[in-house]
């Protein structure tokens, strides 16, 4: 699967040659400089882009169905939560597009809200919460319609490393509670090693993918697995692949 | 703090003095002397306890002002007592003192600060009321004091009473163009805009060809356009309704199809991921967001609508209208009248203003301008 934008300036490879398949309940996480495509590919399997050339399937179905059929929670870099609703209504704005009724909407908020340990902040708005609360509050969002996969774009970038290291180790035991596919954009190598089950690595102009890890790691795993050998192993890994693929002297 | 701006009691004592030194002898002089004696030395002993005795800021501003009210009620009573003989340099000493005692007395009520919301908004309202009533104070002892000929400038005073004195005309004006001319106007206006822009926003050859149409029409000078409206819409307020239709259709227009542009990317993408339609889109999202900017065309208009209903009804109206009392007054140097209809387009229009403005904050309480600032 290809994707070529057309710029004023000639075009501009942005994906080429890409193959991957993520399996049911697999934390997958795409890792590469900036300009690597990452996004890109998540947007193409969002269907909030199209590929020039390939196909993409989301659950047997394309992306583009998958779209239409909600199969897909998606957390942007920014909470991108509305300002003229409180979190809970925030948190509901999916459901009421879908159609619930108005009680089973409150119900899944108070639930969704409760696991990213927001209760009890259901009216306060988001321009009230702190950075990290409220990218906390998008990804209730994202799950409250109880989608299969859960794509995040660079989630927690914009927060400091206290903040991350705390959403990681919460997302990673939400995962091992939902059990969901997640997708994972980031440039962090750490943060890539400790969430993923494997971990894709990526390389700019043209972006491809140059190699694929494996980790086996403890579901219950804690932040302390980062001291480990395996760890620094994969971790090295990831960063002898990012060397490998760079190419920002030519 | 309190002896630093008592300065300003210090300057008013002595321009006090100087007032007094000054009123007997001057040539056809008028002052009242035992009122301007008490109120320097009431001053000044003021002044005195305040920094020996350590007394609130605010008490000592309350007592400041009740002092200024009292001092200006006899310089009004003084002034208008004099009539033909005219005011001498000594009033306008006594007053340039008064005015020093006002800034301070204002001043340490503009500096209070309480946990309480409800005093607080009532001190906060105090310090513009002062200073509107404080203009229209030395309006009028500015015109009775320098014999100002009425058709220039009529009092207050006088502009009062014949506001007060006719209350029925002024209903009648009020009704015929505020409430039927600018109203209707403006609702068919701004929502005209309003609905269009939400086309113009969907058809995007529209945006192309309606736009500059739309920006010629507002560009038109109003003076040019409402002897036509005349024409179409006959001489009652139907013809002004139209012009201000005319002139609020394109600022509500433009300030919307921006608005509607003014939703995130990210925040689209959502309702994209959402697999949410045009509709749903535009009322969850793009609407919502685009109300500061409704908001902000609907103050514009605001002042808009009233400043054109008033003016169209220069060029034909029944007999019966604020514009049309305006320019026949004038003619016949109803001066007063003139300034009382500009009173009560005053009112309106900032009562108006203010409802607007008020129905923004409901609304969009959670733009940055708005939120709670704590």
């Amino acid at each position: 699967m290809s994707l070529t934008f057309q710029t004023a300036d000639g075009p501009v490879y942005a994906l080429s040659d890409i193959d991957l398949q993520v399996k049911h309940g697999e934390f997958v996480s795409l890792i590469g400089p900036s300009g690597c495509g990452k996004t890109t590919l998540l947007r193409i399997v969002a269907d909030l882009e199209q590929p020039t050339a390939g196909r993409v399937e989301v659950n047997g179905v394309s992306a583009r169905q998958a779209r239409l059929d909600r199969a897909y929670g998606y957390v942007f870099q920014a909470p991108a939560l509305y300002p003229w609703r409180n979190i809970e209504r925030n948190v509901t704005l999916p459901l009421e597009i879908i159609g619930m009724a108005r009680e089973e909407r409150r119900e899944r908020a108070r639930k969704y809200l409760e696991l990213v340990n927001l209760g009890g902040f259901e009216k306060k708005f988001p321009w009230q919460l702190s950075g990290g609360m409220q990218q906390r509050a998008s990804i209730a969002r994202a799950l409250c319609f109880e989608p299969e996969l859960l794509l995040m774009d660079e989630p927690f970038g914009a927060l400091d490393e206290i903040v991350r290291d705390h959403l990681n180790e919460q997302l990673l035991s939400l995962w091992a509670k939902t059990g969901k596919t997640v997708v994972f954009v980031t440039h962090s190598i750490p943060e890539a090693v400790f969430l993923s089950t494997r971990i894709v690595v990526m390389s700019p102009r043209p972006g491809r993918i140059i190699d694929v890890i494996d980790t086996n790691f403890p579901r219950d795993r804690t932040l302390d697995i980062r001291e480990t050998p395996e760890f620094l192993k994969v971790a090295h890994r990831v960063r002898e692949g990012l060397r490998a693929g760079h190419s920002y002297d030519d | 703090m309190i002896a630093r701006l008592d300065a300003w009691c210090v300057a008013a004592v002595a321009l006090g003095l100087a007032a007094l030194a000054t009123a007997p002898v001057a040539d056809g002089g008028w002052m009242d002397v035992p009122a301007l004696l008490g109120v320097v030395a009431l001053t000044g002993i003021v002044c005195a306890a305040s920094v020996r005795h350590g007394v609130t800021a605010l008490w000592h501003s309350a007592v400041l002002v009740l002092l200024v009210v009292a001092g200006a009620a006899v310089s009004l009573d003084v002034v208008h007592a004099a009539g033909e003989q005219r005011v001498g340099p000594g009033f306008w000493l006594a007053n340039l003192a008064l005015w020093a005692v006002a800034w301070r007395g204002i001043d340490g009520v503009a500096a209070f600060r309480c946990m309480e919301p409800g005093r607080q908004k009532f001190f906060d309202l105090m310090v513009p009321a002062a200073f509107g009533l404080w203009l229209l104070y030395l309006w009028e002892i500015g015109v009775v004091g320098f014999g100002v000929p009425q058709v220039l400038l009529p009092a207050p005073g006088m502009i009062g009473e014949r506001f007060v004195g006719s209350l029925d005309i002024l209903w009648s004006d009020f009704r015929q163009t505020f409430l039927k001319a600018v109203l209707g106007g403006y609702l068919i206006g701004c929502g005209s805009g309003f609905l269009v822009s939400i086309l113009v926003d969907r058809v995007p050859f529209l945006q192309r060809g309606l736009l500059p149409l739309g920006n010629m029409v507002s560009a038109l000078p109003i003076v040019g356009v409402a002897p036509i409206m005349v024409m179409w819409f006959g001489f009652d307020w139907q013809s002004k309704a139209a012009v201000v239709v005319i002139m609020t259709f394109f600022p509500m227009l433009v300030n919307t199809v921006t608005g509607l542009a003014a939703a995130g990317a990210q925040e689209r993408e959502l309702m994209r991921s959402y697999a949410a339609g045009y509709w749903r889109t535009l009322f969850k999202l793009r609407l919502p967001s685009a109300m500061p900017f409704v908001f902000n065309a609907l103050k514009i208009n605001s002042t808009l609508a009233l400043i054109g209903a008033i003016v169209a009804e220069f060029f034909g109206t029944p007999i019966v209208g604020m514009g049309f009392r305006i320019s026949t007054e004038v003619g016949r140097m109803n001066v007063d009248m003139v300034w009382a209809e500009i009173a009560v387009a005053a009112l309106a229009g900032s009562a108006f203003y203010g409802a607007v403005a008020l129905a923004e904050r409901t609304v969009t309480f959670w733009h940055p301008s708005y939120r709670e600032r704590r």
